[in-house]
């Protein structure tokens, strides 16, 4: 496999509602963004692939306009993935090993707040058995904590995941949500659906983020430190909600082993789990120690930005190696109700 | 061509129509997926990732659809990555599905695309108000008609250019037993006196809105060693690859002959070592939703020069037994499940190299190209396929 490296990222300040910003207008700055931190001019970059998806806007080609962001002059090569940019980066990273080009632009964006975003993901659902029912996201989500809880594990822990989501935030500018929350007023609450509350759900968020891959001697030469992805892999499972063991993640264990987690010590993992629940059934298919920092920048709880979320962890983990604070991180991304589809990339400094 | 050698080793096509309730969505894409593991001879078990492509969503109303279609796809604990790129969708999804074989990551990739456009109205579905832009359109034919009256005066073609390319691919499907129309009177006449839809093109002239799927098999250079010496199913192998893609607006940009399309040919025929595409190239399935447009691709792909594609159309260089074969299927004037249009491009293209394109094969076919559109004419993917190895 030809090295490849994540040199760039950037990301918007997540907004509940970004009334004020069409998708072209949230997703420009944090495109030029990267690229200038990039330090790869613009017309050098090889290939560029992007993640969104139209439901969000309510119109078909969305991101069509996304384009007008990038400034596809003279005509680029470029691709779109109607999935979280994560995947996009993943195809991105396919590509940079066919050896023939050296760097990737890598965007995402979403602009949820133009709907109702829980009915919306609603209609992802099996269109013949399950979409009818327009069971929301939030309540495909209580099925699984449920059953979560069913397999031995309390609410407590649930909140103990909320709370260290929101003090980590508090040094995370890319956030929404961040406190010191009392465990005993979380669980207080009222359920919003029974077994989750309220701050079990994550936030909805407009927002983008851009990453640039570089490979081996050009990521040497315009990063200080290089985030390589020494592995990186994604399994889908089952949809049927009755055909999988909601308690655990099989399809992120098998990507997990398949891109190598397991193969040295995890300084810290970004994990894309949008309800507190999900964190730990990430983190034990993943096969992390409790020695390993889960979620510094806060993760989905602190800020959701649906199609970017997944992306946001790559870049943040990458941030964490490139930034000297950890040597070896892994980064996850979630598609589909109640973690159908997950993507593991393990990120590597060199040694020094 | 980058990255490792890529064959079609099999190639499945659903009948297309305009309503198929007799299949779900799930059902459908089977159909096809089905057939193209026959003619792989291969089983699920076999296949190493699936990649789906289609068009917008909101043609079935199913939000990425790909999480429903895991199972009936075999996807589950597979890689499965969903591709959305307009129109081009099923050419973009059959080059990201080579990707994965050029890249050295799978051997075997299943490759689908699908539209159940019966679900919606397509049209409609089209012409959705974005906020703050003016509300011009009605359907692709609405914003692609002032395209091709421009087209028209800048060449000075004929008036009834559209309407020969419009019974010439209908004929073309009479000879494809999974085309959706399947007009025994078509004629001159039959298109010239259809409704005028959008000056100048009449319903005649414009595609359907079809239900159906497309899927592929691609694989590894030792599969294919493998099915050409089984013979009776030789793989297509892949000499090019290509993307390109333009913004929807502003000044410097040509909709006629866009320069996405241009830079993407000149793309192609580079790794390909083509200077002199007419002639080397032996057939061609492009993307002509509506019918002037098989003219106007001429130019913008290098096969007529500037002003001169509607020549080749008259001249029925075009025709099935024409020195240029374009969409000897039929093409989407004759079936168009949008999402998979461009895939049945690139695999109508990949039957002619093997020689199974059955009643309208074009003879000794040894290089075909592929061609997907998408967009407002700003997204391309184009493939080059031979019966031979690429050099």
């Amino acid at each position: 496999m030809r090295e490849v490296a994540v040199v760039s990222f950037a990301q918007s300040v997540p907004a509940r509602r970004a009334d004020e910003f069409n998708e072209v207008e949230l997703l420009m700055p944090v495109v030029h963004q990267a690229v200038a931190d990039s330090g790869i001019p613009k017309g050098e970059i090889g290939f560029t692939i992007s993640g969104s998806c139209d439901y969000l806007a309510g119109i078909p080609f969305a991101f069509v306009s996304g384009l007008d962001a990038v400034g596809a002059w003279p005509p680029i090569t470029e691709s779109h993935v109607e999935m979280d940019g994560a995947w996009a980066l993943y195809e991105a990273w396919v590509r940079l090993q066919h050896g023939d080009i050296d760097s990737a632009l890598v965007y995402s964006f979403g602009k949820s707040s133009l709907g109702p975003l829980t009915d919306v993901l609603s209609q992802q659902l099996d269109p013949y058995y399950l979409a009818p029912l327009w069971l929301d996201s939030v309540s495909v989500a209580a099925l699984q904590a449920r059953a979560w809880l069913d397999a031995g594990h309390s609410e407590e822990e649930m909140a103990e995941v909320v709370s260290a989501s929101r003090r980590a935030a508090r040094s995370n500018p890319n956030t929404q949500l961040a406190g010191d929350p009392d465990l005993k007023e979380l669980l207080a609450q009222p359920y919003l659906v029974d077994p989750l509350r309220r701050h079990d759900c994550p936030p909805i968020g407009d927002g983008a983020a851009a990453v640039v891959l570089a490979v081996g001697d050009l990521a040497r030469s315009v990063s200080e430190r290089p985030a390589w992805i020494t592995g990186i892999d994604h399994r889908i499972e089952p949809h049927s909600l009755g055909a999988r063991d909601l308690a655990s993640s099989a399809s992120t264990r098998e990507a997990a082993r398949r891109a190598g987690v397991g193969r040295g010590p995890v300084d810290v993992a970004e994990v894309h789990a949008p309800f507190s629940h999900q964190v730990p059934i990430v983190a034990e298919a993943l096969g992390l120690d409790g020695g390993v920092e889960v979620n510094p920048s806060g993760g989905a709880l602190a800020a959701n930005v649906v199609m970017a979320a997944g992306l946001v962890r790559i870049g943040e983990a990458a941030a964490r190696i490139s930034g000297g604070s950890a040597t070896r991180a892994v980064a996850h991304a979630t598609a589909g109700p109640a973690l159908q589809q997950n993507l593991v990339c393990v990120l590597e400094g060199d040694k020094r | 061509m980058s990255g490792q050698r890529c064959a079609v080793v099999g190639i499945g096509q659903t009948k297309y129509a305009s309503v198929r309730d007799d299949v779900s969505i799930a059902g459908l894409l089977r159909e096809a997926a089905v057939r193209a593991l026959e003619d792989a001879e291969m089983v699920w078990s076999d296949i190493d990732a699936v990649v789906i492509g289609k068009a917008p969503d909101m043609f079935e109303g199913v939000v990425m659809p790909e999480a429903y279609l895991a199972d009936a796809l075999g996807a589950a604990g597979k890689p499965m990555i969903r591709v959305h790129t307009a129109g081009s969708v099923g050419g973009s999804t059959a080059l990201v599905a080579a990707s994965l074989v050029q890249g050295g990551i799978h051997d075997k990739v299943l490759t689908v695309a699908f539209e159940k456009q019966s679900e919606s109205d397509a049209m409609w579905a089209l012409s959705r108000p974005i906020p703050f832009a003016p509300p011009t359109l009605a359907g692709a034919g609405g914003y692609f008609a002032p395209h091709i009256r421009s087209y028209i005066r800048r060449s000075g073609a004929p008036a009834d250019i559209g309407i020969k390319v419009a019974v010439k691919d209908r004929l073309n499907a009479l000879k494809n037993p999974y085309a959706h129309l399947h007009m025994e009177d078509i004629s001159f006449s039959k298109v010239e006196e259809s409704m005028m839809l959008w000056d100048p093109i009449r319903y005649l002239e414009t595609c359907p809105s079809s239900d159906g799927a497309c899927a592929m098999v691609l694989a590894a250079e030792p599969i294919g060693d493998a099915a050409a010496s089984r013979g009776a199913r030789p793989p297509a192998w892949l000499h090019a690859t290509a993307m390109r893609s333009e913004p929807t607006m502003f000044a410097a940009r040509d909709a006629v002959n866009p320069r996405a399309g241009q830079d993407c040919a000149a793309d192609l025929y580079r790794q390909a070592g083509i200077t002199n595409p007419r002639s080397e190239i032996d057939m061609a399935e492009i993307y002509v939703p509506f019918s002037w447009y098989e003219a106007m691709w001429m130019e913008n792909l290098g096969f007529a020069p500037l002003g001169e594609g509607w020549k080749m159309v008259e001249e029925g260089a075009t025709a099935l037994d024409g020195d240029m074969p374009i969409n000897c299927s039929g093409g989407v004037l004759s079936s168009n499940p949008i999402g998979a249009s461009g895939m049945i491009r690139f695999a109508e293209s990949a039957l002619q190299v093997r020689g199974m394109a059955g009643e309208h094969q074009v003879p000794d076919c040894r290089l075909a190209m592929g061609h997907a559109y998408g967009g407002g004419s700003q997204y391309f993917a184009m493939w080059l396929v031979g019966a031979a190895k690429p050099g």
